[in-house]
Parts: C-alpha cells; structure tokens; sequence
C-alpha cells in the first residue's frame, strides 16, 4: 500500500517586543534568572494583566502577511491547566476568536509551489522555564525544579496550519518560508535555536487516495530546520512500519531526540484534555477596526516570496534570487542599488551573493565599512561585461577595493590589472605564437581541435596573463580557420 | 464621646481646625481596638506602630500647613484581601498566613498619598467568599449589635470595625454583596461603585467580572469622602474606567423632589423578615412624602440571578486561586512530585467554601457542561442586563432591602450553603450588572438590629444614587450605635 503523510504545522513566534505581553517588564534573553519578573508575570495575588499594544500590532502584521482576516474584535480566553512555571496556572490565551485567522502561505518546493492554509494565529503568553536538577535532569528522577521566570508573560503568537502538508521536505520548506516572512517583518528574533521561533508538527498518514485523517501525533522538540525534517520523516516511516505490522498508533506527543535520530513518547492523551477556556475576565475585548488594520498593513515591508517573484523577473536564477532574498538588508539593498546603476541584474546578484558575501565575511566588515555601494558593484560589473576585467582580475579589482584601494578602476589600473582586448596588440602575439607552434597548427588543421586551448595558454603566457582570452580565442580560430 | 465615633468629617474638620492631632485620632482608634478586639475580632492584622508613624507623619505635614486633603491623618480600615507592601496579607486563609506583599494595591497607594492612616487589615470570609465572615481560617467576627449574630461578609470586619469605632471608615469589596450586606447587618453605610470605578489592581481576585472595591463609613457623606479618596483610572487595571469622575458632594443636598424611585416587586415577599419589608416600606414612604415619585418596577430575571451568580463567580474563582499552589508564595507542603506538592498544599491551605466553589467552577466549566452551566449564566446576565437597563427608563434609582434579615445567629447557615447563599439574593444582581449600588441604615427592628435599604443606579450613576442615599440617611435619622459593653 502506499501511504500518504498528513502534516500539520503550529508555530510559536516570540515577539521582541521591549516589554512584555502583559506588564512592563524587558523582554530579554540570556540574562540572570528571575530579574525581569514583577507582581503581574509572577502571579503574585492581586497582580492584573494589561494588554501591549505593540504586540497586538504585530500579531496582527503577520496575519496580514499570511493573508488572514482580522477579528474587528478578539477576546482573550484563560487558558486552564497546573504547571510550576506557569504562574496563574492559567495561560492567557485566545479560543474562538482569535486576532487572525482563514489565511495561507504559498511555498516552493522541488520547484512547484503549494499553498498551505493558515487556520488561525492567536496571541498568548509564554510560560516560564523549568530546570529540572539531579539525577540526569530527567523530570521524573529529578531532586529539584528549579523555575526562572523572565520568560513568563513574552508575547507569544501561535501560527496554526490546516493540514496541508504532505512530506517532510514540505514541511521544512513551510517552516522556513513562514520565518522569513516573520523576520522580514522584524517582529520576532525567529531563531530556532534559541526557541524564539518553534515549530511543532502533527503527523498522521493514511492509504493514498482516501479522505479521512489518521491518528494524529503531535511532534516537539526539533531545533533546526533539519532535525525537523528529520523528525517528521522518522515519525512517517514509524507510523508506516506500525501500520503495516498491523499495530494501532496512539494519539499522542511524541519527543524528537535529536542524537538518536528517533522520536520517543512524551504523554498519551487520554481523551481530549480540557483546558476549560473561558473569556478571561480582566482583560476587555480587542476592538480592531479597519482603519487602524489599514494603518498597520501600511508598514508591512515587501514579503519573501514577493521579492524572489521579482528577482526572478529580472533575470536571477531561481537559487540566487532564493539566497538574495534571504541575505542581509544591506546586502540587498546595495544589490538593488548596483542594479539602479546600471548594472546587469542577474551579474550584480552573483557577485553580491558570492564574492561579495564571501569576502565581508572574511574581513568582519559592513559594505559601508568596506567601501561598497552599488556604484561600485556597477562600476566592476560593467569592466568585466565590456572585458576589460576578467573574472579572476575582476576579484582581486573587489578585494582592492574593500581594502580600500579605490574605486573598481583605480584598482585595476593601479594593480595593473586590465585586460588586453585591444585586437591590434594581440594580432602580433596570435602571429608569433602560430609560427612557434607549427606542429600544433598542423593538428588543428587536421582535427584536433582541442589543441587550441593549449594555443590560448601560449598567448595567455605571451600577455603576462593579461589578454582577454576570449578574444585570444576567436582571434587564433580566425587565424587557424582561413 | 471617644475621638472614635466621630464621623470623619467632623474629625477632618476638628483636624483642619487644629482641634485635634492625628496622633490623638489615631490612639482613639487603637485604644477602642484594644476595648473591642477580643470580642469582636474585626481585625486579621493591626499595624499599630505604623498608623501612629502616619499619623505623626500626618501631623508634622499639618504643622507645616500641606495637608494633603479630607483624608490626611484619618484612621481607616482595609479588608485583608488588599496587598499592602510590608504588611501580612491573607485573605484570611491559611494558605497565606504569613504572606507579605511587595506591593501596595491601587487603593492602598491612593490612600497613602492622601495620608490616610491605615490601622490594619480586616477579617474576611476566606477569599471573600462567604456572607458571614464565619469562613475565615482566623475566627469569626461578632457583630457590634449582638456579638452572638454575625456581621455579615465578607467584608464583615471592615463593616464591624466601623460600627464599633475602631476604625473611621473601611474599605471592603463587593462581589455579589460583600460591602453592602454587611454594611447592613451592621448599621453602616457601604457603597459598592459600578464596576471599573475604582481599581482592583492589588485586590485578592474573587471573581474578577465582578469584584469591586468600595468603602464603608457612618455617614452617606462619609462613604463619600473615601470614595472620591481611591476611585480614579487606573492603567494598571484594564477594566478601569477611563472618563469623567464627577465630585459626588452637590448631590448630597439635591433631595429627591421629582425624583423616580423604583420598587423591585421581586426583591420582598416571601423569604423576606417581616420587619425588614415594612422598614422599607417606610423608608419609601417618606421618600414619596419628600417629593419623590414612587413607581414599581419588575425585573422577572431578577429570580434567577443568584443561580447565575453562583456558576460565573464560581467559575471565575476556580482559576483565579489556581496560582495558590505553593510553587512561589504561601504556605507549602512538601510531596512526592511538584504536582503532589501542589495538590497537598492547596488541601491542607483552603477552607470548605473555597473548595466547594473550586470545584463548583471547574465543574461548571468543563467541556460538556459548559454551555448547560457556564453559557447559560452568561446569558442570564446578559438578559439581566437588559432588564435592568429597561428598569432605568422607568425610575431614576431601583430600591430593595440590602439583605432579606438582620444579623443571624453565629452557626446558623454554616451547615447549608444555600441558606447562606440566599443571604446575597437582593445584592448579587447588580454585581452581575456592573452597576452601582449602596445599603444605607435605615432603622432596626424590634431586638435593636440594624436594617439597611439598597439604593440602586445605572452604570455611573453614583450622583443620582448618594443625592437618594443622603435623603434616606436624613429622613431615617438613624444614629443608634452598638452597644459597646467591656471587654
């Protein structure tokens, strides 16, 4: 039989916003435990929570970038269930009216594009951190819990896929669209590793061909990209071997251990849990109106897959307006001023994509830092289209010029770098290389045609190495074939 | 006369003349805690040195002429479900013996900053959730009037505390009655404001749709002069109301002439203490004889309210006190697990009735039951709503008794809640609404116990509600004090 995987992605998003959902405290990271923490974040009796409009924009930019309806008016819900690093033992939460939701992401992938639908994505609060001590940290042998709460209250936006997804290559490709498009928006951190972004996955798997879902399994605990992969496709292959050995799966979430290369389970659920949502009480419904949704979907930046749409229009290869899209702001953006240079597209994305890239990583510099504009990249795309640079020539020009040598020009003229492709001077080389050569003229003359790239390596020699060897080449063919 | 019955405006008065010395005012109060405290048991927490440190503080401020306004110096009493920085906080639990808060509630900094005198923190039924102040884990309070009845609740050491002058005035809050009932088992005033008008930040949460601080004094006037002393916006409290707030002091002497007062039909009769009706019913008469019109009003879902009112703030409440678990604050008992400490801890540290109201409110939210229960109520309170508002175009205020009798005997309604239930039937509507309302004395019936009459209002409307309350005052021209026997 052959089985079809049904996948379904939710996402954390922890916003950078400066405070907290619902108090004023820094949302900061890696800092002494329990220091950003006040009465409201630690629960404390009394303490009442206040909305940060700030995250209420945000949440509602990124549904806007995934094409979502906007609630006029949304309602936070007290989400119930004990847990030691929740403090209220209840989660501030959205149910059935959240800010965003009936939205989609389009995503490439193998070279064809799918649409995955967005259910909903709602605000909530993220919970403390638990450390458990002793005896391996594993919770269960452990002698003590100890609890930070500085991450207790950081706005969180939950991102709920429909189940739209059929492999694990596709997932990968939703989750890795979905955190370009939330850094392009400059909301979130979206680092996997650092858990501000977070994707969990349902996975379930039925005979292709038939409608109905199968048993859902809920997978966590993947910190790249690739260990997501990795775990959706190992939960497949796990669920398929169950089947076809004729067990039963269980509803259930299951743990990505990344070593072992193997999901493990974490709880059973038994029944549906009930977290007895109810509408919570110390916080008045979200009125969001057009006109303000207006104002916001106003400072929404071009998205991804809008700006890769339009590099491939200008001529990019696919992968390089891929990587383009993806690169640093200023990269881009001197991209996009060499090409209002003049510059040809699809040569500017090279270099900016390859040596350009390469060569401020290598030195720890900005473009600023390393002389670069898109003037510049212009100016080096233009000597190398009109043969005046070759390529090697052309990447020590840049090297020069981030040293700060000078200009593409001054460079290459002061390191002696031009090419020869004035046709008269290479005439004499052409000749006087034929007449040493006339064994080599022989072969040529009968068939052997690779031959020439040993004449090309003569004149090459004979310039220093600074003819144009594409113009050496057709000039020796001119020569040879008259 | 002790310094200690004065109401506090003639003490703000006598104080502003330079007649008396907070410091005076201050021992007054302590001196009548001292006389009363072993019978009445008003108070969880008496912070003795503190008040006589404000009150000096307060006198020094006078001496140099910046007094900061009616309140300066005033000793006043606050329900112990309110944070008070550096001050043991419990709401009358065991759970929380010990606990001190790092913060000060909204109230509390408001009255700081106005220089009230905070004397202590009173008793409560635990969490605010009883009509008797029996269910607090420190002991009951006695009522003033007959130390064997209750003073009502939950805020009944902040009513007793009041009517026996060891405190000015009190501050309580009011989730389905909590102020005002009391208030009337005790022979005080007690406002509870619309919803919003005072903040809650710092407030022990109950039931938070429905929770509202206010004050508790001898006089209408008094009742005022806290009021206008902690009510304001707050950002702090999302539900805060964030518009006009009028000065309440014009209405006290606009009367009632052309006024509409309406008569709840539902809220007499059956279930009602004789005495308790016909004292209203005079009180209304004598309104009507000062000019006011009298209409009756029906307000059918009235009936049903306290049904409603026992599943939202029930079910509210069961994830409020969900943070008492022991794992920050409050009295731990270690276990097996986290989940084994926390389930032991939250055993051993709630009384009956906020186990019993937990486990009302998770049943009434669980999936299944929900909209039986839970979606049910809302719909009820939105009916009320409705209802109520429909009231307002016919009468201007709504009347009622506070409470169906007077004070009842210590015990009585320990063993059946319902009994104790019914205690709020005439109060817990206008939680449900949001709206304001207050109990004014307005008599005793023939053992000598106090009888309070509500006085309802639109959502706002506190001018209209203090211009009625002032005219009963005036016209009951009830004065009685308990009696203050020894100690």
């Amino acid at each position: 039989m052959t089985w079809e995987p049904v996948i379904g992605i939710e996402t954390h998003v922890q916003l950078k916003t400066e405070s907290k959902m619902f108090c004023g405290c820094a949302v900061a990271f890696g800092e002494e435990p329990n220091t950003n923490v006040c009465p409201v974040c630690l629960g404390l009796p009394g303490a009442l929570p206040v909305t940060n409009g700030r995250a209420i924009e945000w949440i509602t930019a990124i549904g806007l970038a995934l094409d979502c309806r906007i609630s006029s008016t949304s309602v936070f819900h007290r989400k119930n269930y004990f847990y030691a690093d929740l403090p209220k033992n209840y989660q501030i939460s959205q149910y059935d009216i959240p800010v965003c939701h009936d939205g989609h992401l389009d995503v490439d992938v193998d070279g064809e594009t799918i649409r995955v639908r967005i259910e909903r994505a709602h605000m909530e609060e993220d919970t403390g951190k638990s450390q458990h001590v002793g005896d391996g940290g594993r919770i269960h042998q452990a002698q003590a819990t100890l609890l930070d709460f500085n991450r207790s209250g950081v706005p969180l936006v939950e991102i709920v896929s429909r189940p739209d997804i059929h492999s694990a290559a596709q997932a990968r490709a939703y989750a890795q669209e979905l955190r370009a498009v939330v850094a392009e928006l400059g909301v979130s951190d979206a680092r996997m590793e650092e858990g501000s972004i977070r994707f969990d996955a349902n996975v379930s798997i039925r005979p292709a061909g038939t409608s109905e879902l199968g048993t859902k399994v809920e997978i966590k605990n993947m910190n790249s990209f690739r260990s997501l992969e990795r775990a959706i496709d190992y939960e497949i292959g796990r669920q398929i071997a169950a089947l076809e050995r004729g067990k039963r799966l269980v509803q259930e979430t299951r743990h990505w251990d990344e070593e072992a290369g193997i999901t493990h389970t974490m709880r059973v659920k038994e029944g549906s849990s009930d977290y007895r949502y109810f509408t919570e009480p110390d916080l008045p419904p979200l009125a969001l109106d057009a006109e303000w949704v207006e104002k916001v979907a106003a400072t929404i930046p071009e998205l991804p897959a809008a700006r890769r749409s339009r590099y491939a229009e200008a001529g990019l290869d696919p992968q390089i307006a891929a990587v383009l899209s993806a690169a640093e702001p200023e990269l881009r953006q001197l991209y996009e001023e060499a090409v209002a240079s003049g510059a040809d597209p699809a040569a500017a994305a090279n270099w900016v994509t390859g040596e350009v890239t390469a060569g401020l990583r290598r030195l720890e510099r900005s473009p600023e830092e390393a002389f670069l504009t898109g003037q510049v990249i212009a100016e080096l795309v233009g000597m190398v289209a009109a043969g005046e640079l070759s390529s090697s020539a052309a990447k020590e020009v840049l090297s020069g010029v981030m040293e700060g040598e000078g200009r593409p020009a001054e460079v290459a003229e002061k390191r002696d770098l031009l090419q020869i492709s004035d046709s008269a001077e290479l005439e004499g080389m052409v000749a006087a290389v034929l007449d040493e050569n006339a064994d080599a003229v022989e072969r040529y003359r009968s068939g052997e045609a690779k031959v020439i790239g040993f004449l090309v390596g003569q004149v090459m020699k004979a310039s220093g190495g600074k003819a144009d060897p594409k113009l050496v080449n057709e000039l020796l063919r001119r020569n040879l074939e008259s | 006369m002790s310094l200690a019955d004065l109401t506090i405006a003639e003490a703000a008065r006598r104080l502003e003349e330079g007649e008396i010395a907070s410091t005076e005012l201050t021992e007054a109060v302590l001196e009548r805690a001292t006389m009363t405290e072993a019978r009445l048991h008003c108070y969880l927490t008496i912070d003795r040195e503190g008040a006589l440190e404000s009150a000096a503080a307060s006198d020094e401020r006078r001496s140099k002429g910046q007094a900061m306004g009616p309140l300066d110096g005033i000793p006043v009493a606050l329900k112990d479900n309110m944070c008070t920085r550096g001050i043991e906080t419990t709401a009358a639990s065991q759970l929380l013996s010990g606990y001190v808060p790092p913060y000060d509630a909204h109230v509390v900094e408001r009255l700081r900053a106005a220089g009230a005198v905070i004397v202590g923190k009173t008793n409560l039924d635990e969490f605010a959730m009883g009509s008797s102040t029996e269910n607090s884990a420190y002991g009951p309070t006695r009522n003033p009037w007959d130390t064997d009845r209750v003073p009502g609740g939950s805020s009944g050491g902040s009513a007793a505390t009041v009517a026996a002058g060891s405190a000015l005035g009190s501050f309580g809050s009011d989730t389905g009655g909590s102020i005002r009932q009391p208030a009337a088992l005790c022979g005080v005033v007690g406002v509870k404001p619309t919803y919003g008008r005072v903040s809650r930040y710092g407030l022990i949460a109950f039931a938070s749709s429905l929770d509202q601080i206010g004050p508790m004094a001898r006089t209408v006037d008094d009742a005022r002069l806290l009021l206008e002393g902690v009510w304001g916006h707050d950002p702090r409290d999302a539900t805060s109301y964030s518009g006009e707030y009028p000065s309440l002091a014009p209405a006290l002497d606009q009367g009632v002439e052309g006024m509409k007062i309406g008569v709840v039909r539902e809220l007499s009769g059956d279930g009602y203490e004789k005495a308790v009706d016909a004292a209203v019913e005079a009180a209304i008469e004598r309104l009507a004889r000062a000019g006011a019109e009298v209409v009756e009003v029906s307000i059918p879902t009235v009936e049903v309210a306290l049904s409603a009112y026992y599943l939202i703030a029930p079910a509210e409440a069961s994830a409020n006190l969900a943070r008492f678990d022991g794992v920050r604050y409050g009295n731990r008992v270690d276990g097996e697990t986290t989940e084994d400490m926390m389930a032991r801890t939250r055993a051993a540290g709630f009384g009956p009735e906020p186990k019993r109201r937990i486990l009302l409110g998770t049943y009434a939210l669980s999936a299944g039951y929900y909209d039986a229960f839970y979606g049910k109520a809302q719909q009820v309170r939105t009916q009320l709503i409705h209802e109520f508002r429909a009231a307002y175009e016919k009468a201007d205020v709504l009347v009622s008794p506070t409470s169906p009798t007077v004070a009842f005997e210590l015990g009585a309604r320990v063993d059946d809640p319902l009994a104790m239930y019914l205690s709020d039937v005439c109060t817990l509507p206008c939680n449900l609404t949001g709206d304001p309302a207050m109990s004014v004395p307005i008599g005793v019936d023939d053992a000598g116990l106090p009888i309070g009459m509500q006085v309802m209002a639109p959502a706002l409307g506190e001018e209209r509600m203090f211009a009625v309350a002032a005219e009963l005052e005036r016209l009951a021209g009830f004065e009685a004090r308990p009696p203050l026997g020894d100690a």
